[in-house]
């Protein structure tokens, strides 16, 4: 019969640790668009680009990445104990 | 170097580990783990990702193909970054269910269905042992590298003896830390620190090679970006189709794979840690990483030509005359094979003794259950599985002649354990995935794994004709392995990867959804899918009453030990309430809590094997399912039933209560009418009896006497009119009041009313503001009430205004068909508190002299423009006392 339903709205600070999710969530996709990336900038076989070049492209992409990650964690892990997770 | 030292060092190396494994262990013993289960050491721990693959092989494979390298880490960062979507839940099952295994996931899963853990079991051994012979590979080729490296060498160890040697050694370390208990949860604190110290000594030996390569040899960054850009890795190309599968594989990899699954779901402590990890453990993949092309580009230029890349770690210190850089870059990549040797054979051990021998020894021997010393027979099947596995190992390494690129069989490896995934990944997300589909998914995938990569890996001839590779079987020319369907020209690993991925996941879901689960299997699946949401209990299994208590704890004891066994029969005991014996009634709840605590140590399936038998054959059917399942929808809708009850009796409540404040609040107002009443009426009597008894004493002065006979008039005239307006009052509130209706001109009927009332108070000249063309309009109405009520309200603005120059201000408007009619003065005004009690009988203005009138005046106004169809009420906020009078343009008779 009748569950008890969520509320609809949210105050702040559960607003912002949703959104916080959001972004966690969105996260590893933003991070394959990086790493996948040079396969699309610029004809394979040319060898136009410098491999360097490449090499630190990779690891600025990736130290983002991993930072981006430590500031999410911290909120993400104190947001787990009130469960839902849609 | 001489041979002796390096064997001395791995040896010290190695004691080193032993006893921080075992003081770890003897801590653990005593309840003093503290931060020994932190964070840190979870994150370290699961750096067993990064083998003598990742130490020795990916300066190899950066040396043959480029960055391609950095796929097999940047995969597991973006799930690691992602560990919202699946890590959380994957540890959260793992813990809620006391998952001892992957093969123990997906068959927990999938009705505890010991067949699905076989086939997991087999399949994760058939995957690993490649892995672990690279291990043993790496190994003996850095040992070969130090013998013949230096002039006063010794002569190269035969390479098949170290193997045995280290094989042997590893398999004796894992069996004494590894085995030492029948964990509840299935964890090895003293191994998992062990690993965390080698994974700390792996990273500073790779970071210091790198350091001395990049600013000992290169003379810095900058030299050395030139370096790269001059050194024939410049020529690498990225290959579009490669990098991705790669990326996705080993992102697969890094949640299949037996040994990750092992330290990041089972031998978690805590799920908290799993967010420390997300950036952690990309951050130590990174700093891994971060030398490997400074290594493999300065390999290239300074080494010989046919120097093998796989061992430029040790080779480049090594020529360049840094021995103990060497050694040190030695004892890193000695950790990095010892560390993932020994979680792998753990964790390929507890799958093998939980999915093969238990489930084998319950079936040939029924009685077991009950008898012998199980903990025993559990523990020696995971020591032999354990140097089975390792056994396993060398063979491949001895069969496959340990020729290889070690990048090559990492990935074989990879792709098989990948064959988990569809399984995996649907049965935590997907209710409807079922046994069978996983089954036929595992299969096929596993089929087409062997056919088309693992089989012709070891080369034309060896596994598989060259014939059949070459024209498939028996001619059939899109059979061929490596060209399935007639895809040719595909790179052959993402090749085997796209096909078994993509026939795997067919299988899953085509079968899935074709058959229809278990009773069990579908328990299993919506606790599974619906980790997070609330779960009322465990789901009931077990039917009540059929087993003796005492059995089970017999039974739970040769498991669990006496100790635990027993304290978890009283804590169950005492949670029943039974406080006399140690034995709990064995209730359905009961019966999964034990189930539960075993299958921590044995596995789901054989602990779900071993209660039925004490037990009897569970018979769940899917009537008993839905009987549950009606039972709970009864009881939800009992419960909204007593909802909607006890809400309208809380309205019936607020209602009563409603009622007796007005009941209450009328009694106080009879009461206060009553004595007011009597008062009233008290007050002229005695001055009249007093006047009228000093009348009839005589001889009075007759002026004397004409006083008294006058106040005995007006106290009489009071008297009446109080009365007249009492007598009025009850008429009008009665309602049976007789109205003479007729047509009447408003301005006319406020003249009248003006001049009445101008005997209040005529020392006070009172200015009149008023609309007279507003005014000149008929009503249908009582005119001579309706003045009354005019007079009333006039007189009173004259009787209490006390602004020095006395002004009335009266409006009047039509709206709606209703006449308006505000009387309004510039006085003080009422009161807030007062403005609500005005109308009231009786009532007075608090601070008022004693006026003339009894307080009946609003009262009666009230009633009498209620009787004529209107209403009035006071208009707060006019600049002084306002009140306003609102009537209908026609009265009807009816209305009346």
């Amino acid at each position: 019969m009748r569950r008890p339903r969520r509320p609809m709205f949210l105050g702040r600070i559960p607003y912002r640790r949703r959104r916080l999710r959001d972004a966690a969530r969105l996260l590893p996709v933003f991070g394959a668009f990086l790493f996948i990336l040079p396969a699309l900038w610029s004809p394979p076989g040319q060898g136009q680009r410098l491999l360097s070049g490449d090499v630190v492209y990779f690891f600025i992409a990736w130290a983002i990445l991993v930072l981006v990650a430590a500031a999410f964690a911290p909120g993400l892990s104190a947001a787990e104990d009130e469960e839902e997770d849609d | 170097m001489p041979f002796n030292l390096l064997v001395l060092a791995c040896l010290a190396y190695v004691i080193f580990l032993f006893s921080v494994a075992f003081l770890v262990e003897r801590r653990a013993g005593q309840g003093q783990l503290g931060w020994l289960r932190s964070p840190l050491v979870y994150t370290l721990s699961l750096s067993i990702y990064c083998t003598a693959w990742t130490f020795y092989g990916a300066v190899g494979y950066a040396a043959r193909s480029g960055l391609e390298f950095l796929t097999i880490y940047l995969g597991p960062t973006l799930v690691f970054i992602g560990w919202w979507w699946l890590l959380r839940k994957l540890v959260r099952i793992g813990r809620r269910h006391r998952v001892t295994s992957i093969a123990d996931l997906i068959s927990s899963r999938f009705g505890k269905s010991n067949s699905l853990g076989v086939v997991a079991t087999l399949m994760a051994v058939v995957a690993a042992t490649p892995y672990i012979a690279l291990q043993l590979q790496s190994v003996v080729l850095s040992f070969g590298v130090f013998a013949s490296a230096t002039p006063d060498g010794f002569t190269p160890p035969d390479a098949a003896q170290t193997a045995i040697w280290v094989a042997a050694g590893l398999a004796l370390f894992t069996v004494i830390f590894g085995t030492r208990n029948l964990d509840a949860k299935e964890q090895h604190h003293g191994i998992v620190t062990a690993i965390a110290v080698e994974a700390v000594v792996k990273l500073v030996a790779l970071v210091a090679v790198g350091i001395f390569v990049v600013w000992g040899l290169a003379g810095g960054i900058g030299p050395m970006l030139e370096r790269i850009d001059a050194s024939p890795l410049a020529g690498w190309t990225l290959q579009p189709g490669r990098w991705t599968g790669l990326l996705f594989l080993s992102g697969a990899a890094v949640i299949c794979l037996p040994r990750m699954f092992q330290v990041m779901v089972v031998e978690n402590a805590d799920e908290g840690h799993l967010s420390r990890a997300s950036w952690a453990f990309p951050a130590y993949m990174l700093a891994m990483s971060l030398f490997i092309v400074p290594i493999a580009v300065m390999g290239l230029e300074r080494l010989p030509a046919d120097a093998n890349p796989d061992m430029f770690v040790l080779t480049l210190p090594l020529s360049e005359g840094q021995g103990a850089l060497a050694m040190l870059a030695f004892l890193g990549g000695f950790s990095s094979a010892t560390s993932m040797v020994i979680v792998e054979a753990i964790a390929l051990a507890t799958m093998v003794s939980n999915h093969i021998v238990m489930p084998a020894w319950l079936r040939l021997r029924p009685a077991a259950a009950m008898a012998g010393d199980l903990r025993g027979l559990v523990l020696n099947a995971r020591r032999i599985s354990i140097a089975a596995v390792m056994a396993m190992g060398y063979g491949y390494h001895s069969l496959s002649g340990g020729s290889a690129a070690l990048a090559a069989i990492g990935l074989i490896a990879f792709v098989g354990v990948a064959q988990f995934l569809p399984a995996m990944i649907g049965g935590i997300f997907w209710r409807g995935a079922t046994r069978s589909g996983a089954m036929a998914g595992l299969l096929t995938g596993f089929f087409t794994w062997a056919y088309a990569l693992f089989l012709p890996s070891f080369g034309p001839d060896a596994m598989l004709p060259a014939s059949l590779l070459a024209e498939g079987p028996a001619g059939i020319g899109w059979l061929r392995p490596q060209a399935l369907f007639g895809v040719e020209g595909m790179d052959p690993l993402i090749h085997a990867l796209f096909w078994s991925l993509m026939l795997n996941g067919t299988a899953f879901f085509v079968v899935s959804v074709l058959t229809f689960p278990g009773p069990v299997e579908r328990l299993q699946g919506a606790a599974f899918v619906n980790v997070f949401g609330d779960q009322p209990g465990s789901p009931r299994r077990w039917s009540e009453g059929e087993a003796e208590p005492e059995q089970l704890l017999v039974m739970a004891q040769r498991l669990l030990g006496e100790d635990a066994a027993q304290a978890l029969f009283e804590t169950a005991a005492r949670a029943q309430g039974k406080t006399e014996t140690l034995l709990p009634d064995p209730t359905p709840e009961f019966l999964s809590e034990l189930e539960q605590r075993l299958s921590g140590s044995v596995g789901a399936a054989t602990a779900h094997a071993m209660v039925s038998q004490v037990v009897g054959w569970a018979t769940v059917s899917v009537e008993d399912l839905m009987a549950v399942a009606s039972e709970s929808a009864q009881r939800m809708e009992y419960s909204a039933q007593l909802e909607a009850q006890r809400e309208e009796l809380a309205r019936t409540a607020g209602a009563l209560r409603e009622a007796n404040e007005k009941l209450t609040r009328l009694s106080v107002q009879k009461d206060a009418f009553l004595s007011q009443i009597s008062h009233e009426l008290r007050t002229p009597m005695t001055s009249i009896r007093a006047f009228s008894e000093i009348l009839t004493e005589g001889d009075l002065p007759p002026e004397m006497v004409a006083r008294n006979g006058r106040i005995i008039h007006e106290e009489t005239k009071r008297l009446t009119r109080l009365l007249d307006d009492l007598l009025d009052l009850s008429v009008l509130e009665s309602g049976k009041v007789s109205l003479s209706l007729g047509l009447a001109n408003l301005r006319e009927m406020i003249d009248r009313a003006i001049q009445a009332a101008e005997q209040v108070k005529p020392e006070r000249g009172f200015t009149f503001h008023r609309d007279l063309a507003a005014e000149n309009l008929f009503l249908r109405t009582d005119a001579d009430r309706l003045t009354q009520v005019f007079i009333n309200l006039i007189s009173n603005a004259r009787k209490y205004c006390d602004a020095a120059s006395p002004e009335i201000r009266i409006n009047v408007r039509i709206r709606g068909g209703r006449v308006v009619v505000d009387v309004i003065d510039n006085g003080r005004g009422i009161p807030k508190e007062a403005q609500s009690t005005i109308f009231e009988k009786f009532t007075r203005l608090p601070n008022e002299a004693r006026a003339k009138g009894a307080g009946l005046g609003l009262a009666i106004c009230r009633e009498i423009v209620a009787n004529l169809g209107g209403s009035i009420a006071y208009l707060p906020g006019q600049g002084g006392a306002a009140f306003r009078v609102i009537l209908p343009l026609r009265l009807e008779r009816k209305a009346a």
